[in-house]
């Protein structure tokens, strides 16, 4: 241990802390990495295929079922799932990164915020990674219709990154302090996420939600799409994430004149940041007011 | 600062030993319903206090759950007591269990620098010792093996080089050295030598009251999470060895009085057998 460790600036137990441990974050999530591309036969290739799998099963299926076409569908439903599989991986890899550590924890002391944060970090390395897919796909798309549908507005994802980043920690910390007290959490959290994919707009599109709510209103009933869908684009931080992401992506290379619903406004960053904070104090608060107790229910 | 390196003062641990641990939330609202959410107390140690100055070496010494390895647990932070407090003045490498931070599907090169950032050691830092580590654990020809093909004891060697890469100001010590061969284990004990020449302060556990004696000059005795005495080792492990001898002697009595009283039944039982037998 050396002289600066020993002079270390943060509060033990704070989540400040951590910086006390920056070179053990950077192994942890390199371990991760590693392991999941070691020896395994398709290793990079497959976290690119298989979200393009999914990505052409569902479109095939989903541009047969809707009657209201979506522009450049597969492009709209790779942001949206992309974005989505990064908050749900990380968090629910968050999880249980207490309970896994457990015998670790029992031996040496370490920052309690490490595990959950490594977990969340690793799978925003590996989300960047996975954005290859997108990229072949924009790539293929722009060969189809002989124009490049790349453009300047991409590299605005990077805010889009650290909102969800900053979300995905504040969740990640509150779950996995849950899991160590009650471990079928995980199930909830499941049976949760499920319905979560559901209510983020990942296939289908607000259009429908507003078209439902004029007919509602001509008709002279209450018009509960609208409400529904103000519902979802205010308060599902994962769809302001995903939306924002489209905004970046998909949105600028659409050429039939967007609707209303897709548009973003400063408002929607100003949400979505706020959506990450919160949620961040919610975690970090929580951890941090349990985290002592852990030792006895590991 | 004061002029203690480990001030442990009237220190409390409190477990909760409830018969069935409630670990998720259906039974936790059923007991919550039912008000049957019990918490049995049942503490570890008790209003233990233990003042260590700088080079000082001491055993700590017990029976089997006495509360030694929770006292040791508290001086190196991982458990926090529930009353009293606990100061510690410079750092502390902590040998609880060897290994604590191995991945067994890394290699050990690359368990090095991840037990290394564990222990709370820099990149850099590990990087600069990285060939003595390596020589020390005497590993050269498995760097790049992954440590899950690895014996116990290359496990130990990896876990106590990295753990005693540089000189701590506290070495923590629990029994660990068990493992390992007769050479490994003597270069071990030499290294925690040359660290105590140096003026590092040791905390040893060990059942061997040889062992002891010959690391140590202070002592603490504990039984059932209360200190029966601390000071000077010879005084304490004489008491102590007594106290063991006793308790085994009284043992052997019960053993030999049970034994007696089965040989009385074993005989009356004939007795009584031989007595019919003539009845008849």
């Amino acid at each position: 241990m050396t002289a600066e460790q020993k002079k270390s600036k943060f509060k033990e137990g704070s989540f400040l802390e951590l910086l006390n441990y920056k070179d053990l974050l950077y192994q942890l999530v390199a371990r991760d990495i590693k392991l999941k591309y070691r020896r395994s036969f398709l290793g990079y290739v497959w976290s690119v295929l298989n979200p393009l799998l999914i990505m052409i099963i569902m479109s095939i299926v989903f541009t047969m079922l809707f009657t209201k076409k979506t522009e450049l569908f597969p492009i709209y439903l790779m942001c949206g799932r992309t974005v989505f599989e990064f908050i749900k991986t990380a968090t629910d890899k968050a999880l249980g990164s207490i309970t896994d550590n457990a015998s670790l924890l029992k031996k040496t002391y370490v920052s309690k915020f490490m595990f959950p944060m490594s977990k969340i970090t690793a799978s925003m390395v590996d989300f960047v990674f996975s954005l290859g897919a997108l990229v072949i796909l924009i790539v293929v798309y722009s060969f189809k219709y002989h124009r490049a549908l790349f453009s300047f507005w991409n590299f605005g994802i990077v805010i889009v990154i650290i909102e969800a980043y900053i979300f995905a920690m504040g969740l990640g910390f509150l779950l996995a302090a849950l899991n160590v007290f009650f471990r079928d959490i995980k199930y909830i959290y499941h049976a949760v996420t499920t319905m979560w994919i559901y209510c983020s707009a990942i296939f289908y599109n607000m259009g429908s939600f507003y078209d439902k709510g004029a007919k509602q209103l001509k008709a002279g009933g209450t018009p509960y799409a609208l409400y529904l869908a103000k519902l979802i684009e205010y308060f599902n931080p994962a769809y302001i994430y995903i939306k924002q992401f489209r905004a970046f992506v998909w949105a600028p290379v659409c050429r039939k004149g967007l609707e209303s619903w897709a548009y973003v406004h400063p408002t929607d960053f100003a949400l979505g940041f706020g959506y990450a904070f919160l949620m961040f104090f919610i975690g970090v608060f929580a951890f941090r007011k349990s985290q002592d107790k852990f030792i006895l229910y590991i | 600062m004061s002029e203690y390196i480990v001030d442990v003062d009237n220190v409390t641990v409190r477990f909760n030993k409830a018969s069935e641990n409630i670990d998720n939330l259906k039974e936790y609202f059923v007991k919550l319903v039912k008000h049957e959410l019990m918490f049995k107390e049942f503490l570890a140690l008790q209003n233990v206090s233990l003042k260590i100055k700088p080079g000082e070496a001491w055993a700590i010494i017990g029976t089997n759950g006495s509360g030694k390895s929770t006292l040791l647990k508290v001086i190196s932070r991982i458990l926090k007591p529930y009353k009293g407090s606990v100061t510690v003045n410079g750092s502390v490498a902590s040998l609880i269990e060897l290994g604590a931070g191995i991945d067994p599907k890394l290699t050990a090169r690359e368990n090095i620098y991840l037990n290394g950032c564990i222990l709370g050691y820099s990149k850099k830092f590990v990087e600069e010792r990285f060939d003595e580590i390596v020589e020390f654990s005497e590993l050269e020809d498995f760097l790049d093996t992954p440590v899950k093909n690895f014996s116990s004891g290359m496990k130990s060697r990896l876990g106590f080089s990295v753990a005693t890469m540089v000189k701590p100001d506290i070495l923590i010590v629990d029994e660990v050295l068990s493992v390992g061969d007769v050479l490994f284990r003597k270069k071990c004990m030499n290294k925690m030598n040359e660290m105590l020449a140096d003026g590092t302060t040791l905390l040893f556990v060990s059942h061997n009251m040889d062992t002891c004696k010959n690391m140590c000059d202070h002592a603490l005795w504990l039984n059932k999470g209360e200190v029966v005495m601390s000071g000077e080792i010879e005084a304490i492990a004489d008491e102590y060895m007594t106290t063991i001898e006793e308790r085994k002697a009284k043992e052997k009595a019960a053993k030999k009085k049970k034994q007696k009283e089965l040989d009385k039944k074993a005989k009356e039982i004939e007795e009584k057998k031989k007595k019919k037998k003539l009845e008849q």
